[in-house]
């Protein structure tokens, strides 16, 4: 049914589809709806789920692991200095192998203190062990809410899943959301069934030590479970298109990058406006394409590597910077590239810090920058260049 | 594309009635696509704020505000001045909600607080859906009844859905002068 919902609005209906068991959540903004709403659809039944109400961000994700360790479907949500706080337990939730899904609104980091939106928040915890996606409108965030624990609780996997939704610009705006029927969100996703969890009839012990003679294993197999996800993205979203007729690219979206010379790389809704820039600029012949990361972890190395084989330079467009070194985005991206053997010049453009408007002039600009081929880190509006 | 531009005070339904209009218009048939936004941050009652309506026939990927638009409605007149018209595209129109006569015809007033106000409305935000129906062909009266159905509460439903009309009459009638 087609509605008009905002994005936090669609992701909690796409959370009430997935049947989710327990909800652990503390408030803030921008993540503050998806909460709300959901709390409603739990008093007015409409979802049959615990709703927790805990005192901080370190309880809410605390309270989704314990969930989990028994074997529940569990859900949290945050924001920003919420994320940060939650650090310690992330890695537990990671570790211990619980396929939790939490849906971070990106915001800005303090200081100087700021509500809005940018990608520093999650990008800074790329090494947590969280699958990390970025959705880039409302509907893809409600999909996303679906498809996260068909990926996530995959036997395989069993690695926990942080869906990313740009602060205001993607969780406060309104657009059209297509909500699925309940039968149709039970096709993709069956019960949760897991081996993971403290049971009485077959008792085991979860989350405990592992001293310097296994560790290695266990990180070696973490490490597994989150290159596993990259096939089971693809087999989950092939699922989903035969039911719901949408459909997904796996880590990557390419869009026109076949035949570009020119490709720009970001990721989360700002796309949107590189789409409409790239479709403007080839209505005069320029060739260029956007290379949409939909996924940061696992990495798409070799999707990188593909869509850049044969272009004359790329630049990256990100929200974050990893003080004293440039964007982490690049980093990566470059790291892609160097293992392909590709040496076309890439240049790293941060911006929409804090929330910061990236106008469609300043889309115009990196393209026609590119065509110089250097290779630059700049920081957009404050003509300050790095390394 | 179509871009609304709405100025209001907290407490006036600036944005509610950004969301409805958007609503009317991409509910309406599946090639519509419409994109709804407030100006970003913290709320506090009386302060102005701005919200967004940008509706068009392919999906919008632009989700910055509105620079310049094709309508530019002012629930509160002490928020209007001259450099109102520095927002506006060439064609534009300002729907002005005012008991002052306006002598520019870019400027359609007309005293909205007091079609509200019969209806025993608090805020003539829905009166000013109706005023766009008026001005705006892409988006009837009926739309707008639509979306008022599907996305305010029930107890509010009727009340605004009948100013919705009044007020669309009113501002048809006024065009005609």
């Amino acid at each position: 049914m087609r509605k008009f919902l905002s994005g936090n609005e669609a992701f909690a209906e796409g959370i009430r589809l997935a049947r989710v068991q327990v909800i652990s959540a503390y408030p803030i903004t921008p993540q503050t709806i998806v909460v709300e709403r959901l709390s409603e659809m739990v008093e007015d039944k409409s979802l049959n789920s615990q709703f927790i109400h805990v005192e901080s961000e370190h309880s809410a994700l605390s309270c989704a692991i314990g969930a989990s360790a028994v074997g529940a479907r569990a859900f949290t949500a945050t924001s920003s200095q919420g994320l940060l706080y939650m650090a310690e337990c992330l890695v537990y939730a990671s570790g211990g192998r619980f396929p939790i899904v939490m849906m971070n609104a990106n915001r800005s980091t303090a200081l100087p203190w700021n509500i809005y939106g940018d990608q520093r928040d999650s990008l800074s915890l790329l090494d947590c062990g969280w699958i990390q996606a970025y959705a880039e409108n409302a509907q893809e965030a409600l999909d996303l809410a679906l498809m996260s624990y068909y990926i996530s609780e995959h036997k395989d996997v069993s690695t926990p899943f942080m869906a990313n939704l740009d602060g205001f610009v993607l969780t406060h705006t309104y657009e059209v959301v297509d909500v699925p029927t309940a039968e149709q969100a039970d096709e993709l996703l069956p019960k949760f069934e897991t081996e993971n969890k403290l049971d009485f009839s077959n008792p085991k012990n979860l989350a405990f030590s592992a001293g310097p003679e296994y560790n290695a294993l266990f990180k070696y197999k973490e490490h597994l479970g989150m290159l596993a996800a990259v096939d089971v993205i693809k087999e989950a979203e092939l699922k989903f298109k035969k039911i719901f007729g949408r459909e997904y690219t796996g880590l990557v979206e390419n869009y026109k990058t076949d035949d570009a010379e020119y490709i720009l790389i970001t990721l989360g809704s700002i796309a949107g406006l590189v789409r409409e820039t790239v479709d403007k600029l080839r209505e005069n012949g320029d060739k260029v394409g956007l290379l949409r990361l939909r996924y940061i972890r696992p990495f798409p190395n070799d999707e990188i590597a593909k869509a850049l084989n044969n272009a004359k330079a790329a630049a990256v467009l990100e929200k974050d910077i990893s003080f004293g070194n440039e964007g982490t985005v690049y980093t990566n991206v470059n790291s892609a590239l160097k293992k392909a053997g590709l040496t076309l010049p890439v240049s790293d453009y941060i911006g929409g810090l804090g929330g910061q408007d990236i106008a469609q002039t300043e889309i115009e600009r990196i393209f026609s920058e590119m065509k110089v081929e250097t290779q630059k880190t700049e920081f957009i509006g404050t003509g300050g260049e790095g390394i | 594309m179509t871009e609304i531009l709405w100025h209001g005070r907290g407490g006036q339904g600036a944005f509610t009635a950004a969301r409805l209009l958007g609503a009317a218009y991409a509910l309406k048939s599946e090639n519509n696509y419409a994109l709804a936004f407030p100006s970003f941050g913290p709320e506090r009652r009386g302060a102005p704020i701005r919200a967004f309506t940008k509706l068009d026939g392919r999906p919008l990927g632009n989700r910055s505000e509105i620079k310049k638009a094709d309508i530019s409605v002012f629930l509160d007149d002490t928020l209007f001045s001259e450099k109102a018209f520095d927002e506006l595209k060439d064609g534009g129109v300002i729907l002005l909600n005012t008991r002052k006569p306006v002598n520019d015809r870019r400027v359609v007033a007309f005293d909205a607080n007091e079609i509200a106000e019969r209806a025993k409305l608090p805020v003539a935000n829905t009166v000013m859906l109706g005023a766009i129906s008026a001005v705006f062909p892409k988006i009837t009266a009926e739309y707008i009844e639509n979306a008022i159905f599907l996305g305010m509460p029930e107890k509010l439903q009727k009340k605004n859905a009948e100013v919705v009309r009044a007020a669309a009459e009113i501002v048809g009638k006024e065009l005609k002068k």
